[in-house]
């Protein structure tokens, strides 16, 4: 016996198609266009400001060593879900939402996966709903949000996992420049952007990686905010029910010190480090 | 009047505006004529004087010996009145507020007109001489409460009480959750109140002639001479003191301590479940404004009185036994202060001293009295709202309450008393029913009005269900019948009680403090909503398969597959909450009330959701026999799975119309769930208020903490003596709970996130 999950009250259909090829022709199912969605949340002053309601997608082409979520990294995992599913269930919080001055964010796994879906829901939830949209992202497929989709986002939380290009490739085992160019892209559109950006003792917390982080985030100009957000290992539990390895586990949480220097690194670049 | 009464009025009243608060015993148009509504933030605060943290240490040094031994010290042999106590000090240097519940701070009084086995009961545990004269006189020469209620309980109320379907219910203490209106002491002086008490007496000479009408105006003759009684013995103690209060207060200081007399009086003379304070910011911020006006008060002076006030509310105390404490959890007064929300004209009655008041959980520490309850409002001014949140991350002392819905049921001078239940200050009382047990209900209606655990028969005996796996339509049906009895036997105690209690240990000066015709509800409430909810959710939504013991007692259920838990915002299990909410509504309306009094009910444990659920088997939603319930209406813990907003969105549709008692919901959050910097968790809290409110939602308790700091507050008490943990309706310090109790607080929901 169990009490339903979250995400399940959503239909229980396994989603199979892991190539973004299978996944944009699965995407079209008698008219409405479905994704795979992991769960959804509603969370305050995390996911983007003020309470927002989060729809995690499943699937993620990076696979970072520091992940919280590596239940989401596979498609396969989510649920076939219509657009129609998920802006019903957010409409439910549209009143709560407006009054409390959140919005709602679409977050994964990697929205950018599935841009067909994605951008389906941003619209509707955006112009049928009329809440403020964030887009959580690596910006690693920024390249396939078509100009439409952006229209539909009114902030992006950007991850920037690191500048230093090996690091990068070692941490996530894909490369840096795609999310670079896509952040320079949002520039030119002028798109408010929030960079995330994790801080992990030993790993991407060396000066210059900071530095060059800062550096180009204070370069683009529409970046309102950075997140400077420790480490934590609270997920290694969801690596150990995976059966995967959290490489990890011994690495320690960056120390409160640790963290105000990394803040101070950007903000000594005019940047709102928080 | 005498000319001397006029002209102390005058001067007293000098630099107020309006007429009909003159003319008439009218406290609430005297606040919409002279205050001054707050627009501004909390920068102008003032820190404790040392004076305020010397007087405050002192008590505070008590603290580690009243723990240790559950009590400081019992006043044994004096039944405690309004003028029994000689007056007492905690420093009588440095008192600006002045009085005390006995001779010495802390020490407790015996209350025996509710009943004497409490008393005596509460003297043997703690060790002190049960004196055999005053056994002899409320056992033998002077009735009380107590034994009233149980010379004219039926042999179905006593089967259902001992079965703990029907509990808590105040047959054997007082009732309390009434509020008298303290600010007409200050305003008017007893001189005056007495004098509307003659004439409201006097309106009541003539015989009636409607034979119905003679023993109701009989009793209230002999109630209005017994309130005016009361109010020449509030003089009497005032006097004891050094101040004179037959005439009104004439600076702020006097004010205050006019306030705190008639209060003081109140629970000198009563050991009520709650014992509310009413509305009092707002009123007393008059007299501090125009102190400051006049420039004989500063901030700091002004924040210096309100400091002493409060710290004479916080050494409120009553002897009661461990049981009772159980039930409460800790030693509860509820000391419910309400405040700010928004005028009828929209103006928000926020003031300066509004702020004063919650200033003092910074000034003295976090504290689970008084009860600092804030009627929000999504109209109140940013700042007060910055500083609700603040004050919340910081001290977890604060509940809330919607001024939404109550402000147009009961006007814009409502306040709470105890947790969640609204009522129009000196206009309307209530008579608290504390709860029945739905879930029971439920195994009740599987099991054919037997008892699952003790297998008698409690309830009607409508035939146990004998099919193999439980049909939702059936157990519906059964679970009706079971309701209607419930519904019955419950009023019925609940006539008795009142009945009683007016009759034995009527709250004199109380109801001095009420108009003479006064609004009265009959509060009944319901315990394990969620439980019951969630239990026939997944009958309806999966498999239950009875299991019985060899009388055919169900005793256990096998649930296979998944059902959907009231608490996610989700349509098919929030319905059945929403439906069992009004039908235990609709079929208590079906019955009389003593005095008639309206119906009502509350979703509202307190922390009876331990107790509750100690004394209830296993249900069909896979909660084992003896686990706790969930608090009020909140969902059980651990099966909201989408977050605290989801969970509070399914508790606001629990109608309010419905349950006009009060629905609690408690949450408790750690800070980083609310935002990454100290400004986003202000202004985000504030905004997911706003959205509960905005939804319907009536209460919420708001708790900020991290887990670690509970754990260790468990294995070092003498860390955390303030700590503060607000569960289903009030504060309570938390190092003062039994170990199941703060294991149960641990257990629930911490709405972390990663």
């Amino acid at each position: 016996m169990s009490v339903i999950q979250p995400g399940a009250l959503l239909p229980l259909v396994p989603v199979g198609a892991d190539s973004p090829a299978e996944q944009a022709a699965a995407s079209r199912d008698d008219g409405a266009v479905s994704g795979s969605v992991h769960s959804w949340d509603l969370s305050t002053g995390v996911d983007g400001p003020g309470t927002r309601f989060v729809c995690f997608l499943a699937g993620c082409p990076l696979a970072c060593l520091y992940c919280h979520n590596p239940d989401t990294m596979q498609m396969r995992n989510g649920q076939r879900t219509t657009a129609d599913e998920v802006v019903e269930e957010a409409r439910k919080y549209v009143a709560f939402i407006r009054a409390s001055g959140g919005g709602f964010t679409i977050s994964g796994g990697e929205p950018l996966l599935q841009p067909d879906f994605a951008g389906e829901v941003l619209r509707r939830v955006h112009d049928e709903l009329g809440l403020h949209t964030a887009l959580d992202t690596s910006g690693f497929l920024g390249a396939r949000a078509s100009d439409r989709l952006l229209e539909s986002v009114d902030l992006v939380l950007l991850d920037i996992k690191s500048w230093d290009r090996e690091l990068y490739l070692r941490l996530t085992g894909q490369q840096l420049e795609p999310t670079l160019a896509f952040a320079r892209r949002l520039a030119a559109l002028r798109k408010e952007v929030w960079v995330r950006f994790v801080l992990v003792p030993g790993l991407t917390d060396p000066e210059e990686n900071v530095e060059g982080v800062a550096a180009f985030a204070a370069s683009l100009g529409n970046v309102t905010r950075v997140d400077v957000l420790p480490f934590h290992k609270l997920g290694a539990a969801k690596w150990a029910e995976l059966g995967k390895k959290f490489t990890l586990a011994d690495t320690p949480t960056p120390t409160a010190a640790q963290v105000a220097e990394a803040r101070s690194i950007f903000a000594s670049h005019g940047l709102n480090a928080v | 009047m005498t000319t001397q009464q006029q002209r102390s009025l005058r001067s007293s009243w000098d630099g107020f505006r309006g007429g009909l608060w003159r003319d008439e015993i009218n406290v609430r148009d005297f606040i919409q004529q002279n205050y001054t509504p707050y627009e501004g933030d909390a920068s102008f605060l003032a820190g404790p004087t040392e004076r305020t943290t010397a007087v405050w240490k002192k008590i505070t040094d008590l603290f580690p010996e009243e723990r240790a031994k559950g009590v400081l010290d019992v006043s044994y042999d004096v039944p405690s009145t309004i003028t029994a106590h000689p007056p007492g000090w905690i420093d009588r240097d440095k008192d600006l507020i002045v009085g005390l519940q006995t001779d010495a701070p802390l020490k407790r009084a015996i209350m025996p007109y509710g009943g004497w086995r409490m008393v005596a009961g509460a003297l043997k545990t703690y060790g002190y001489p049960v004196s055999p004269e005053l056994e002899k006189v409320f056992t033998e020469y002077r009735k009380t409460h107590n034994a009233g209620v149980f010379d004219a309980y039926t042999p179905d109320i006593r089967a259902a009480r001992k079965a703990g379907i029907v509990t808590g219910l105040p047959d054997a203490y007082g009732r309390g959750r009434i509020i008298g209106d303290y600010r007409r002491v200050p305003l008017y002086g007893v001189d005056r109140l007495i004098a509307a008490k003659e004439e409201e007496k006097a309106s009541l000479d003539a015989m009636p002639r409607d034979p119905d009408r003679l023993e109701e105006v009989i009793r209230e003759r002999e109630e209005v001479s017994e309130q005016i009684r009361a109010l020449g013995e509030l003089k009497t103690m005032a006097a004891s003191y050094g101040h004179d209060v037959s005439g009104p207060a004439s600076t702020g200081r006097e004010a205050i301590q006019w306030l705190y007399f008639a209060y003081l009086a109140a629970v000198k003379e009563q050991n009520g479940a709650a014992m509310s304070l009413g509305r009092t910011s707002t009123f007393v911020d008059v007299y501090l404004q125009r102190d400051i006006d006049a420039g004989v008060l500063d901030e700091s002076q002004a924040q210096e009185l309100v400091d002493d006030f409060i710290i004479k509310l916080r050494i409120v105390r009553f002897l009661r036994t461990p049981e009772y404490d159980e039930l409460f959890s800790g030693d509860p007064t509820w000391v419910t202060e309400s405040i700010g929300g928004i005028g009828s004209d929209g103006r928000t009655l926020v003031t300066r001293t509004s702020f004063r008041y919650l200033q003092t959980l910074y000034n003295l520490g976090p504290a689970p009295e008084p009860n600092m309850t804030v009627f929000w409002s999504p109209a109140l001014p940013q700042g007060f709202k910055d500083f609700c949140a603040q004050v919340s991350i910081d001290t977890s002392s604060l509940q809330y309450e919607s001024d939404e819905l109550m402000r147009p049921r009961f006007g814009d001078d409502t306040a709470i008393a105890c947790c969640v239940s609204a009522m129009e200050v000196g206009k309307q009382m209530q008579f608290f029913g504390a709860r029945v047990n739905l879930a029971k209900t439920l195994l009740y209606a599987i099991n054919g009005g037997r008892d699952e655990k003790s297998g008698a028969q409690v309830g009607p005996a409508t035939g146990a269900i004998t099919a193999e796996t439980l049909d939702y339509d059936e157990v519906v049906g059964r679970l009706d019948q079971q309701m209607e009895w419930l519904a019955e036997t419950y009023v019925h105690a609940l006539n008795v009680i009142h009945y009683m209690h007016d009759k034995y240990a009527y709250e004199r000066l109380e109801m001095a403090l009420h108009d003479r015709d006064i609004r009265r509800t009959m509060a009944c409430g319901i315990a394990g909503l969620s439980v019951a909810a969630d239990s026939l959710s997944a009958i309806k939504y999966a498999r239950v398969t009875p299991v019985r013991d060899e009388t055919g007692l169900v005793v256990d259920y096998r649930t296979e597959g998944e059902f959907p838990a009231y608490g996610n915002n989700d349509e098919r299990p929030d319905a059945i909450a929403v439906w069992l909410v009004e039908e235990f509504m609709r079929k208590v309306r079906r019955h009389p009330t003593y005095r008639g009094a309206e119906h009502t009910q509350s979703v509202l444990t307190i922390t009876s959701n331990v107790v509750y659920g100690k004394k209830t088997g296993n249900t069909p939603d896979g909660r084992r026999a003896g686990e706790p319930f969930s608090p009020g209406a909140n969902p059980m813990n651990g099966r909201d799975t989408h977050g605290y907003v989801a969970s509070a969105l399914s508790v606001a549709k629990l109608p309010y119309e419905q349950a006009e008692d009060g629905v609690s919901l408690t949450n408790t959050i750690t800070p980083d769930a609310l935002g990454r910097t100290p400004e986003d968790r202000v202004r985000n809290l504030a905004g997911v208020l706003d959205g509960f409110v905005t939804c319907q939602g009536f209460h919420m308790n708001v708790n900020v903490l991290n887990r670690d700091t509970l754990v260790d507050a468990m294995e070092h008490p003498e860390k955390y003596p303030q700590l503060t943990v607000r569960v289903s309706g009030y504060a309570v310090n938390f190092v003062r709970l039994t170990r199941e109790q703060q294991l149960d607080v641990l257990s629930r929901t911490f709405h972390g996130s990663l």
